[in-house]
């Protein structure tokens, strides 16, 4: 059905039809349409999902953890201070092995009081073991919503999933959405180790140095295990419903001799930017990152790379050059834009471009050269 | 006398320490509970004391959770069961600092939404697992190891908070007294909706006692009325047999303090304190009972 929607009403259309057994969430801006769309299908029974109104984000991440253990579907949405404030049990759901899945609508942290959009509130999450995908659209969100609930539950995967879209820029920009049949496409959750009052065991309990690095290595070999399913959900997702988006989002990058590498909803502006490149007869190309753990492969060799970051790690650098410095051996011409809700147009992403200066760092509007 | 079943859920290979008591609480809760039942634990002594991966002393599915998290696990544990149709027992079991501090908000938060669970803090009034700090729980004038002068602060009063909460069920029970803590674990299960149970559970290596001393211990805080076993049902408060007693002719405060190695030194003022704020709360529980206030 083609209807027009923000990027909240999007997921919360999606999880609506997904229909988790337990919702468990805290309001935060730019949230909170997820919530009270939830709250409005759970009243109304569109959506018979067990609705938790907690009384902190912390205590919504534990109630979909207590929820998911059962054997139950969950799903949660946070934001910025919200996902920092739940970020101990961020990395409990993930060590619990619980395919929950969470909405997190970016957004800056403070001070000062910011509510626009900025990725370093999901960067700081990057490490616990979560995957995490970034969308653009409105359309994207609600497909990669869909995707999440299929990859998290997969047996090779049991890893929860965040979906991260943009404060205001996406949560609260309308567009267009095509919603789908959902049919079988997200299987019934087997939780492997679901509690049974039948078979008792203990979770989490004091664990010893080796089985405790074991249980880290096959976090990460699920990690690893994930790239497979990400594809083959990605595959089956574009048989049923036509659409599919990949682990990058790759514009004109194939004969590019210069590729700027953003997330969210930046890399949807860059694609304005390398239209107008290529009628000054520059050959650049945009490479979205959507899938930043399982980090990609990205094939970045012999062009000129500019990366831009919506966010910063404090006396090192921007954290997404960082990973393509790092992972890719590219030597990025590093900028930082966009952060608390900096406006960032096609045009300056073009002049990023323009007038990138590859091992370089700036700040877009700070630093007086770019 | 109450028939306590013979099936043991807590089996003798626990790492508890000599004389634990806490790990007799969650032997008589378990009996009371049966086989239907998980426990959420957040961090604390029965952490360690249900046994080491890859073993359990646990005959119950134990989940284990993060130290402020207890009840909200518990909050969407039983939110799935009984969407599930089960009626399986969630029960969380946490110590004090686990109850009075950290998890605080949780527990406040998952009685304000009338979730179907039982709540059981066992009190040895410090942080014992971590080795004896001071908790919100810690009477005044105790010493511990982040009060090695006694504590200046009062107890908190955590079951006049719950209270707050206007819970179906609460009481007070002492690890001395299991037949009083199988019944009322029993009656709570017996009822929906949020309830709570407040064990004080003497602790040998944190109180500094000998071990052998663990039941008399107990004994000696309802005796000498440090300690008031007591019942609210639907708001409805009864004070039980023992503190009943204790309360017309209670033995003398320094017949339960003397022993306590952590009550060594303790001032006048702080022993005045202790005695006034128990008879206090004595007197009250009793107006509330007979409809007073």
């Amino acid at each position: 059905m083609l209807t027009i929607a923000t990027g909240n009403k999007a997921v919360a259309a999606a999880v609506k039809q997904v229909s988790p057994e337990v919702i468990a969430a805290y309001p935060i801006t730019p949230q909170t349409e997820i919530v009270e769309q939830i709250a409005e299908y759970v009243t109304n029974g569109e959506l018979k999902s067990q609705y938790i109104p907690v009384e902190s984000e912390h205590s919504a991440m534990a109630a979909c953890i207590g929820a998911s253990i059962t054997g139950a579907r969950t799903f949660t949405a946070t934001s910025s201070h919200g996902l920092l404030y739940m970020h101990e049990m961020v990395n409990w759901a993930a060590g619990g092995r619980l395919p929950i899945v969470m909405a997190n609508v970016n957004r800056a942290l403070g001070p000062g009081w910011n509510i626009w959009a900025e990725h370093t509130d999901s960067m700081q999450e990057r490490d616990t073991g979560w995957l995490q995908v970034y969308v653009s659209t409105v359309q994207e969100a609600y497909d990669t919503t869909l995707m999440a609930f299929r990859i998290a539950e997969h047996n090779d995967v049991l890893l929860p999933v965040m979906v991260n879209l943009d404060g205001f820029s996406l949560s609260h920009i309308n567009q267009s959405l095509e919603t789908v049949d959902l049919g079988d496409f997200i299987p019934p959750l087997r939780l492997p180790h679901a509690i049974d009052v039948k078979n008792p065991r203990g979770y989490g309990p004091l664990t010893g140095p080796e089985d405790y690095f074991k249980f880290r290595w096959d976090i990460e070999r699920s990690m690893r295990d994930s790239v497979k399913v990400v594809e083959s959900t990605e595959k089956e997702f574009f048989r049923r419903f036509g659409r599919s988006y990949g682990f990058t989002d790759d514009y004109q990058c194939e004969d590019a001799d210069v590729v700027v590498v953003s997330m969210g909803t930046l890399g949807k502006e860059a694609e304005v930017s390398i239209d107008l490149l290529r009628k000054e007869g520059i050959k650049a190309g945009s490479m979205r990152i959507r899938w930043l753990r399982p980090f990609p492969k990205l094939d970045l060799k012999g062009r000129d790379v500019v990366v831009i970051d919506r966010d910063y790690s404090f006396g090192y650098g921007g954290i997404l050059a960082d990973a393509v410095r790092s992972k890719c051996r590219a030597d990025p011409y590093s900028v930082i834009a966009g952060l608390g809700g900096q406006e960032v147009t096609y045009d300056d992403i073009a002049g990023f471009i323009r007038g990138r200066r590859p091992g370089e760092e700036s700040w877009f509007g700070v630093t007086p050269d770019v | 006398m109450t028939e306590i079943p013979k099936e043991e859920y807590l089996f003798k290979c626990t790492s508890a320490c000599a004389g634990c008591s806490s790990s007799l609480v969650l032997r008589y809760v378990l009996k009371a509970a049966g086989p239907d039942t998980v426990l959420v634990m957040p961090a604390c002594c029965t952490s360690v004391i249900q046994g080491i991966y890859p073993n359990t002393a646990m005959n119950v599915p134990v989940y284990n959770v993060a130290f402020a998290a207890a009840a909200a696990c518990a909050s969407g544990m039983s939110a799935s069961f009984r969407a599930a149709k089960k009626s399986t027992n969630v029960i969380v079991y946490a110590g004090d600092g686990g109850t009075v501090d950290i998890g605080i908000q949780a527990l406040s938060g998952a009685f304000e939404r009338r979730t179907d669970f039982l709540y059981i803090c066992y009190d040895n009034e410090a942080y014992g697992n971590t080795g004896m700090q001071r908790s919100g729980a810690t009477p005044t004038g105790a010493r511990t190891t982040t009060t090695p002068g006694g504590k200046p602060d009062t107890k908190k009063d955590i079951d006049r908070i719950v209270e707050a909460h206007d819970p179906p069920y609460m009481a007070t029970a002492c690890s001395a007294y299991p037949h009083d803590l199988f019944k009322k674990v029993t009656k709570a299960l017996s009822i929906r909706g949020p309830k709570f149970i407040h064990v004080l559970a003497p602790c040998p290596p944190g109180w500094r006692y000998p071990t052998e001393q663990t039941v008399e211990m107990g004994k000696l805080a309802v005796k000498t009325g440090m300690w008031v076993l007591f019942e609210r049902e639907y708001g409805k408060v009864t004070i039980n047999g023992p503190s009943r007693a204790a309360m017309i002719k209670p033995l003398p405060v320094e017949e339960y303090l003397g022993p306590q190695g952590r009550f060594k030194g303790i001032s006048r003022e702080a022993v005045d304190a202790l005695v006034s704020l128990a008879r206090r709360n004595a007197k009250r529980l009793s107006l509330e009972e007979e409809g007073v206030c």
